[in-house]
């Protein structure tokens, strides 16, 4: 490991404190993992606020038509923080929020990743990173050829990032001038061993991006106002557009914040659950 | 055949569009007309094989049937994750068109040649594996990909090989064709080796063997029924392939028998490319003929198997 200083400290330190849905969102995380036993808690917690605004005030879905022709495509490429994408699905039901305990349940649909075909709303089966936003350039370039103003969503880890096909995909998103593809970076600086900077430093990350054809916008992931507001102002015609999302790993369940070793947890203790729950509570 | 296979797939983008053609970074002058006429489906993307077939899971999952095309070795070996999950676990109607199936590129060594292609998709569900033995018989067998529900693996030939196929010969994916009859033995072999099964077959006759020859040109789904009764009528069944003998047909016609068979089944003979890296060049022909698999030593082995010497 190369001796760095961790720069563990997002780069937005002010986000507003999670306010009362952000923390239901959570409290449904941590039912999934209590039925399961098992999951990749601080993966996911990370992501809650960016999915929950996608799918609150950007996406246009239908829960009872999930496959509805005219929809905007959400893939979440790094298929290990599905249990955010699980609660916000069952939230907005695309299925019962009870079959959220049976999370990783031998006859359950909701495995450890996401599967298309098996969720209503999943558009396509993460789990082996760096897939997502090639399956999302040809999804943006068929909303092309048919004419269609669906837009199409990427969400991918920054551990996900260090794949090669990612930036395979960016450049051929670049060449398309796929306007109507963005791609979403939930930067919480931590991969699975330890920080991003240790690990595999993939800054400038900003640069990269904009190197690699793409508007660049950054924001406090956890920042709801904001998260809308970049999200409603993307778009520059002929060019996609990376978000990079400033998270914090495992946020708003303290022992899993920054911490590397709440990247995936099983069999947490049911007093330490009930902790949990306690500190995710209505105010 | 590449030719044939590639004309085709202009052929099907002129009666149904949603045909799409995907290249990886082809020769010159590719399809030009298929870009020409419809610049909107053809896409010459970069050296970049993971994305590639990313990016046509993403179209089909949209309605599109896209046919993507480059070297038979990086189509399956540099993006195999990609064809599982992207392809395979989706289901998805995209057609693989692998150049240079087998040694067609023996002078260019070991990175070009795909002699384990069948044994890598054939071990991936939902995926079907076929390898035509001629122009002929690609261009009948390429009117049949439109309406294929899953993903489908082609690997094409070096081209002007020779024909065994005439125009107009019946051709349904995953059923096996019989181009001989005979009693002594028969040959279960796919691609280019129907020719050479079929010469061999033609040497032994001299020296008073009979032997049968059937063309998988479907390796999966194999055609059970036709293996099965070959197993039944004939003393000794010959595998005989452009593949390792690792997971190819072969294997296949094994792994049929030993779950089905009648015990005790026919005597096997697997003609295929040992387990281990090709290390010469030249041509095609030269490889095949140092691993004993052109018409002369094929006989030899058929010979000596049914004679027990």
């Amino acid at each position: 490991m190369i001796d760095r200083p961790l720069p563990l400290v997002p780069i937005y330190p002010g986000s507003p404190p999670l306010d009362s849905r952000s923390r239901y969102l959570r409290r449904l995380v941590l039912r999934a993992m209590e039925g399961g036993e098992r999951g990749h808690i601080g993966s996911s917690l990370s992501l809650i606020e960016i999915l929950r605004v996608l799918f609150d005030d950007i996406l246009r879905i239908r829960a009872d038509e999930p496959n509805w022709d005219g929809r905007d495509r959400c893939i979440l490429s790094k298929g290990h923080g599905c249990l955010a994408l699980y609660a916000l699905l069952a939230d907005k039901g695309f299925f019962p929020v009870a079959e959220l305990d049976t999370f990783c349940h031998f006859g359950s649909f909701l495995g450890g990743h996401p599967e298309r075909g098996k969720i209503p709303g999943v558009e396509a089966s993460t789990g082996a990173l760096g897939h997502g936003l090639s399956i999302g350039v040809g999804q943006a370039l068929a909303a092309k050829l048919k004419k269609s103003d669906s837009r199409s969503f990427v969400v991918m880890g920054d551990g996900e990032i260090n794949e090669g096909s990612v930036w395979e995909a960016t450049m051929t998103a670049a060449k398309h001038r796929l306007d109507n593809l963005t791609a979403i970076i939930d930067y919480n600086k931590l991969q699975s061993y330890g920080p991003t900077r240790q690990v595999l430093d993939m800054e400038p990350l900003a640069d990269k991006w904009r190197a690699f054809g793409f508007t660049v916008l950054e924001v406090d992931g956890h920042d709801v106002a904001a998260l809308q507001t970049t999200f409603k102002t993307i778009s520059e015609p002929g060019k996609p557009t990376a978000v990079i999302c400033h998270t914090i790993k495992g946020k708003g369940v303290l022992p899993a914040e920054n911490n590397p070793e709440w990247h995936h947890k099983s069999r947490i203790a049911p007093e330490q659950f009930a902790e949990f729950y306690k500190a995710l509570e209505e105010n | 055949m590449r030719k044939s296979c590639l004309n085709s797939v202009f052929e099907l983008a002129k009666q149904d569009n949603r045909v799409l053609f995907l290249g990886s970074d082809l020769g010159a002058g590719t399809l030009n007309d298929f870009r020409e006429r419809y610049p909107d489906r053809f896409f010459m993307e970069g050296v970049a094989e993971q994305n590639l077939i990313g990016m046509a899971a993403g179209l089909a999952m949209e309605g599109f049937i896209p046919y993507v095309n480059t070297i038979a070795s990086f189509l399956t070996r540099r993006c195999l994750e990609q064809i599982t999950i992207d392809l395979c676990l989706h289901n998805l109607p995209v057609r693989l068109i692998g150049n240079g199936g087998g040694l067609v590129y023996a002078p260019l060594g070991p990175t070009h040649f795909a002699l384990d292609d069948f044994a890598l998709l054939r071990a991936l569900p939902n995926m079907a594996v076929v390898a035509p033995s001629d122009a002929v018989q690609m261009r009948a067998f390429m009117k049949k990909t439109l309406e294929w529900p899953g993903p489908l693996y082609i690997r094409l030939a070096k081209g002007g090989d020779p024909v065994v196929f005439s125009e107009g010969f019946p051709l349904e994916i995953g059923k096996a064709i019989s181009l001989r009859e005979g009693r002594h033995a028969v040959f279960i072999t796919t691609g280019i080796m129907a020719h050479r099964a079929l010469s061999a077959a033609e040497i032994l006759t001299k020296k008073g063997l009979d032997c049968a020859v059937l063309h998988f040109h479907t390796v999966k789904p194999l055609d059970d029924a036709r293996v099965l009764s070959a197993a039944s009528e004939f003393p000794l069944v010959v595998t005989l392939e452009e593949h390792s003998r690792i997971g190819g047909l072969g294997s296949a016609v094994l792994e049929l028998l030993a779950d089905r068979g009648s015990h005790p089944g026919p005597r096997i003979l697997r003609l295929a490319f040992p387990d281990a890296f090709v290390k010469n060049y030249g041509s095609q022909d030269a490889i095949l003929e140092a691993a004993g698999l052109q018409p002369e030593s094929i006989a030899n082995s058929v010979m000596n198997s049914l004679l027990g010497a």
